[in-house]
């Protein structure tokens, strides 16, 4: 925990002082907040380039491939897909065809911004991994996809290829060898799908951003229609100190099948939001990094991967986090963002929350994604309002499969992930607001009555003058009463009260 | 080589590398680095406020050989705006929840007077 334990008399003066920073493994992040992120000196006097130069002089593309697919480095956009085998399956007929090195900077899960923390705080190490990339799979050409919400991203980027082409970094025949390689940014409008691999390569190619069914895989007929290979911001971040540093040292850290670190990006109700980089197998308990939950409520779950993710309850708090315990237990990692949540979350809520997300970011061209979602949000909202019925219930599991079975790209697959999960882990949650009419952690509108207490009631009338809608009736130091016709349920008189004489249910 | 030529051969990479180490440790370099999180988080909680703040007091107090350095995010949101500062012979010290007034008092007593204000300090009780 963070400052409970450092209190210790003001004797921890820096960060790296810090529980925080130390239980954290910082590859990934190892520049951010330390370098001046427009300075490509102070990248270099990092080791900066120095991948770049060993790579071309020391070693041959097929032994690039090699190297980062013995690291066991996997794709951290999500998946987890191997970023070797990738390479490798795009690797054929160097020098005869025109090939492309893509990097996925859409990053658009809510509460993810670790992508947007290293093009900003390290864009260099970005550049010099995808001409690495470049030259393992014999690609000339580069396009890093940057969402446009991400101005300070996009202008560091820009800054850093410019200055990479000023010092030959970037261009023709880099450190004298035959091997050259340009870079270009091209700016996402906001469209979440456009994080799916199909569509964002259409995107790139001036087309409206839509996927379209795999195969052939980008490694075959990607961007162009020429082999591809797309990897995520933190992926390419991992790359250089795997070439510096040899595949023994990267894959002493993590998990047996996940290797390396993962960044997370913890948000919601905790006391430490932030960024923290810890090895792959960490469990949420050791995560308390975070620093634990505010005013001393209860944990409940935390959501990971997002709209596409699902939830791991309290019970499962000691699982190690890697992608294929996350798989086991109904959830995924995503981009990793940690939303933590506690008691007054209610989990009905959060299912409807991700689901009216995906509901508005679904790009309509496949109908299981474009009616299948909006069709299964109508039924959470049945729910939400205590219009529910059991067979709702089976309705949600029967149409959910059916989108993950049927929808044409990764959005659809994974829509109805937060409802699943919350479903087999919440269950008797959804009962209550079904059976009892009740919202359990006080959350669902619909669902609440206020009420006043009138032993406790002492007519001061502060909650009177709060209530906006003027349904709470009584006079001067008589006891008050609420007007549930009237109520619009905005918990401004309970706020206001100084008698702990309202309550909720 | 020239300070912005062409990097051709691991010579000139490693060239460029010793000439900035010293700029990223002040105990080789001798000269105070002052380091503001400036990446979007920062900004939102209002460190460009808090940079402005520091290079006018520098200016102001004529502390010209201090380098004050524009960095990304360490990760630390809540504690935004975050300032660090590293002397020579010195251990770093992490300011964090800066303000312009603090900014303005550490220049003065910190990077002047050569006292870290403790209770500005990550280590501080908040």
């Amino acid at each position: 925990m963070l400052y409970d334990e450092n209190q210790a008399a003001g004797t921890v003066r820096s960060l790296e002082e810090t529980d925080f920073f130390h239980k954290q493994t910082r590859i990934v992040l190892r520049n951010c907040g330390v370098i001046d992120p427009q300075s490509i000196e102070e990248y270099i006097a990092r080791d900066g380039y120095a991948a770049l130069y060993k790579a071309l002089t020391d070693m041959t593309p097929d032994s690039v491939i090699e190297t980062i697919l013995t690291s066991g480095l996997r794709g951290r956009g999500g998946a987890g897909f191997p970023t070797g085998l990738k390479w490798k399956f795009a690797s054929g007929n160097r020098g005869k065809v025109q090939k492309y090195v893509c990097c996925n900077a859409d990053e658009g899960d809510p509460g993810a911004f670790m992508d947007r923390s290293v093009l900003e705080g390290d864009p260099h190490s970005v550049v010099e991994a995808m001409a690495i990339a470049a030259y393992a799979i014999g690609a000339s050409k580069g396009y890093v996809y940057v969402r446009a919400e991400y101005p300070v991203a996009v202008k560091h980027l820009g800054i850093a290829i410019q200055q990479a082409k000023e010092r030959g970094l970037l261009g023709r025949h880099i450190f004298s060898t035959d091997f050259s390689f340009d870079l270009e940014i091209k700016l996402g409008a906001g469209a979440f799908v456009c994080g799916e691999e199909t569509a964002l390569m259409t995107s790139i190619e001036g087309k409206r951003g839509e996927p379209h069914p795999r195969p052939p895989f980008p490694a075959v007929k990607g961007l162009f229609e020429s082999p591809t290979i797309l990897n995520n911001v933190e992926t390419y971040a991992n790359i250089c100190p795997i070439i510096l540093n040899g595949t023994e040292w990267f894959a002493a850290i993590g998990s047996e099948k996940s290797k390396g670190t993962k960044v997370f990006a913890l948000g919601g109700k905790i006391k430490n939001t932030g960024l923290v980089e810890v090895p792959m197998g960490t469990t949420l308990r050791e995560k308390d990094i975070g620093g634990g939950i505010p005013k001393g409520k209860k944990f409940k779950a935390a959501q990971t991967g997002g709209p596409s993710g699902g939830c791991i309850p309290a019970s499962l708090i000691d699982t190690p986090i890697d992608y294929d315990n996350l798989i086991s237990i109904g959830t995924m990692m995503g981009s990793g963002g940690l939303i933590v949540m506690d008691e007054d979350t209610c989990m009905v809520d959060i299912a409807k929350f991700f689901l009216e997300f995906t509901v508005d970011e679904s790009c309509g061209k496949c109908t299981p994604c474009r009616v299948g979602t909006k069709r299964l949000l109508e039924l959470l909202n049945k729910i939400t309002e205590g219009r529910g019925t059991m067979e709702d219930l089976e309705r949600i599991e029967e149409l959910a499969a059916f989108i993950k079975e049927n929808s044409l790209c990764g959005l659809g697959q994974t829509a109805p992930n937060p409802v699943l999960s919350t479903l087999r882990y919440f269950r008797d949650e959804y009962v209550e607001h079904i059976v009892n009419n009740r919202c359990p952690a006080g959350v669902c509108k619909a669902l609440l009555t206020y009420k006043i207490d009138p032993a406790k009631c002492k007519g001061c009338t502060a909650c009177a003058r709060a209530c906006p809608a003027g349904a709470i009736i009584g006079s001067v130091k008589n006891p008050h009463k609420i007007d549930t016709e009237k109520c619009v349920k905005c918990g401004g008189c309970m706020e206001k009260c100084r008698f702990d004489a309202i309550s909720r249910d | 080589m020239d300070e912005k030529g062409m990097i051709k051969s691991f010579d000139m990479l490693r060239a460029v590398k010793e000439r900035t180490l010293p700029r990223l440790d002040p105990e080789s370099g001798g000269k105070p680095r002052v380091v503001v999180g400036l990446a979007t988080c920062g900004v939102a909680a209002g460190a460009q406020g808090v940079y402005d703040a520091i290079s006018t007091e520098l200016e102001k107090q004529g502390l010209n050989d201090v380098l004050l350095v524009r960095t990304g995010c360490i990760g630390i949101c809540q504690f935004e705006p975050v300032v660090e500062v590293s002397l020579p012979h010195q251990s770093k010290t992490t300011y964090v929840r800066m303000t312009p007034e603090k900014a303005v008092r550490m220049v003065d007593q910190h990077l002047l007077g050569g006292n870290a204000i403790a209770e500005y300090t990550i280590g501080a009780k908040q």
